[in-house]
């Protein structure tokens, strides 16, 4: 019954993503990404991971996608602008996917290997978790992250503002 | 994790014959059912009535008072001639898109109604998440209102789509980092865990534990209402500049959509104060439960409707607040948010950690809570004042009577 839901989910994440790339229109694109990422997101709260399935909600579908969204309005393409659907790139991007596909499918053959997922270790995804990751194995990542943030944001008020 | 769902087959005992996945898919679907029906259409149509009666007094008016008793059954009779409009669509509208955006707002607001805490054990489903829950699905919203503004094609509605985008985006910060010093003290992110740390006096909530978590209940306050777009920030459907915003080419059942997760934002934000600040559902009568016995029950029933009483009146509030001050200029509502609310908050969230870590010190700070609550009081007693005077220098000309 799991595994039902996992590829209703896993299907609508793909189709969000085939229509992404196929979509004329960035704007329409940009939207089937949402769709995309919160399949995606769908895909965590199936692992009982609930923190990042909210975050990946958040930051993803919530803040990132409304920024591109914003940008490719502020952009105003027009209709003659656009390139025309690349008709050509989509046939080899399938075939590349069938390939792909076949490449994994005769290794599990071959290989033999069990059909058997990994268990998700206790508390996956959990605050608790998550949280104690990041102020103890992650530590210094974690620092040079916001650091880098930080100077980002610094270095935006500059360029966006000449004097100060 | 406790669900409604794990409840409701724990005491029906027959359920368990059937496999878990379709009771809970049959129980989600009910729920879901009955929540729209019986409490947000519900909700939304008796509000719009209520807040175009308080409108019209406030404004000398009367307001709709023809169908029905003092036009109580106007919003059915508004939701039916809505229901029977065309459903029109703009030529050089982008259609799927336009189709589409309705039922993303709508969907947004109305999944936050999940981590919603009616009562004790009356939640949908208690995620250890549950506040961050109601932040991300809530963010959602503006997916829809800019896809609504642009694929309407026409530049009021994109104008008031950017606006409010750029609205939410901005308010979503000082709302959240009002809410930490909250979650600090309770040490959880549940909605029950967090009403559970509170009492049932009023000196007891959150709102009045410490003059920082005060400040963060009005920042919290005015924030969601700009996140809701609610006057005096509803910069994003100013009439005299926009038309109406977003909405402006909607028509028939998808323009009441719009309102729907409107008015459900509005009990939403209601609900949320009370959790967050305002104790929730605790009553005086949920410190003694054992002596209840088998009444325990009905404790949970005070429980709700103590939760429901206080959210309807931050309802009233809120209306009271939009048809009374005046709209902000766009640079004002960057300006509250980015050089007032924004520090603030941070100054906030360090002040509770110092004052958690004094508090352990000295437990005379415990007793700063009684001030606070005076303090608070203070505020009603002002404006009831205000307002007595007021009445009493125009006595001739105000008719107290809400029902002609």
């Amino acid at each position: 019954m799991e595994a039902v839901a996992f590829y209703i989910i896993a299907a609508i994440a793909v189709f969000g993503a085939l229509l992404m790339i196929t979509r004329r229109n960035p704007l329409a694109g940009a939207f089937s990404l949402v769709v995309s990422l919160i399949a995606l997101a769908g895909i965590y709260a199936m692992l009982r991971a609930e923190l990042i399935f909210i975050l990946q909600i958040l930051v993803y579908a919530g803040a990132i996608m409304v920024l591109v969204i914003f940008t490719i309005m502020l952009l105003n393409l027009r209709e003659e602008e656009l390139e025309e659907p690349p008709a050509g790139k989509i046939k080899t991007l399938i075939i590349l996917a069938a390939v792909a596909f076949g490449c994994y499918g005769i290794i599990k053959v071959l290989s033999g290997a069990p059909d058997e997922v990994p268990r998700v270790p206790e508390n996956f995804g959990s605050v608790e978790k998550v949280g104690e990751l990041m102020l103890t194995s992650y530590l210094y990542p974690f620092e040079i992250i916001s650091v880098v943030l930080l100077v980002a944001i610094v270095g935006v008020v500059l360029l966006a503002k000449k004097v100060i | 994790m406790e669900r409604l769902a794990d409840y409701i087959v724990y005491n029906l005992p027959f359920l368990q014959q059937i496999p878990r996945v379709i009771v809970d898919l049959i129980i989600m679907l009910f729920f879901a059912t009955c929540m729209l029906l019986f409490w947000v259409a519900l909700f939304a149509g008796i509000t719009s009535w209520v807040e175009r009666r308080v409108a019209g007094r406030i404004q000398s008016r009367i307001g709709p008072n023809r169908v029905g008793p003092q036009g109580f059954l106007q919003w059915i009779a508004d939701g039916l001639k809505c229901f029977l409009k065309e459903d029109f669509v703009p030529a050089a509208a982008d259609k799927k898109l336009f189709l589409l955006a309705p039922y993303i707002v709508f969907a947004g607001m109305f999944a936050v109604f999940v981590v919603v805490p009616f009562g004790d054990g009356l939640i949908i489903s208690n995620l250890n998440i549950g506040i961050f829950y109601v932040l991300a699905i809530s963010s959602l919203v503006v997916v829809g209102i800019l896809m609504s503004g642009w694929s309407s094609n026409n530049k009021w509605s994109l104008l008031g789509g950017m606006r409010s985008a750029a609205q939410i985006v901005s308010y979503e910060i000082p709302v959240s980092l009002a809410i930490l010093p909250v979650i600090l003290l309770t040490g959880s992110l549940g909605m029950q865990d967090i009403i559970r740390a509170q009492g049932p006096y009023p000196w007891q909530w959150f709102a009045f534990h410490n003059p920082f978590t005060f400040i963060a209940f009005f920042i919290f306050f005015i924030g969601a209402l700009a996140e809701g777009n609610r006057t005096p920030f509803d910069i994003p459907e100013a009439e005299s500049e926009l038309v109406a915003g977003y909405n402006t080419e909607y028509s028939g059942m998808r323009f009441v959509f719009f309102f729907f997760a409107e008015w459900a934002n509005l009990y939403i934000i209601a609900a949320l104060t009370v959790t967050l600040f305002l104790g929730g559902w605790n009553t005086p009568a949920h410190l003694y439960t054992n002596l209840f016995g088998l009444l325990h029950r009905s404790v949970d029933v005070a429980g709700t409707f103590v939760f429901i009483l206080k959210s309807l009146f931050l309802v009233f509030v809120i209306i009271w607040i939009r048809w009374t001050l005046p709209r902000l200029r766009v640079d004002q509502m960057m300006d509250v948010c980015w050089k007032y609310f924004v520090p603030f908050s941070f100054a906030n969230i360090v002040g509770t950690i110092i004052w958690m870590v004094l508090a352990d010190a000295a437990p005379v700070l415990g007793y700063v809570r009684y001030i606070l609550f005076v303090v608070g009081l203070m505020v009603p007693l002002a404006i009831a004042m205000k307002i007595t005077r007021n009445f009493r220098l125009a006595k001739s000309e105000i008719h107290l009577n809400p029902f002609i």
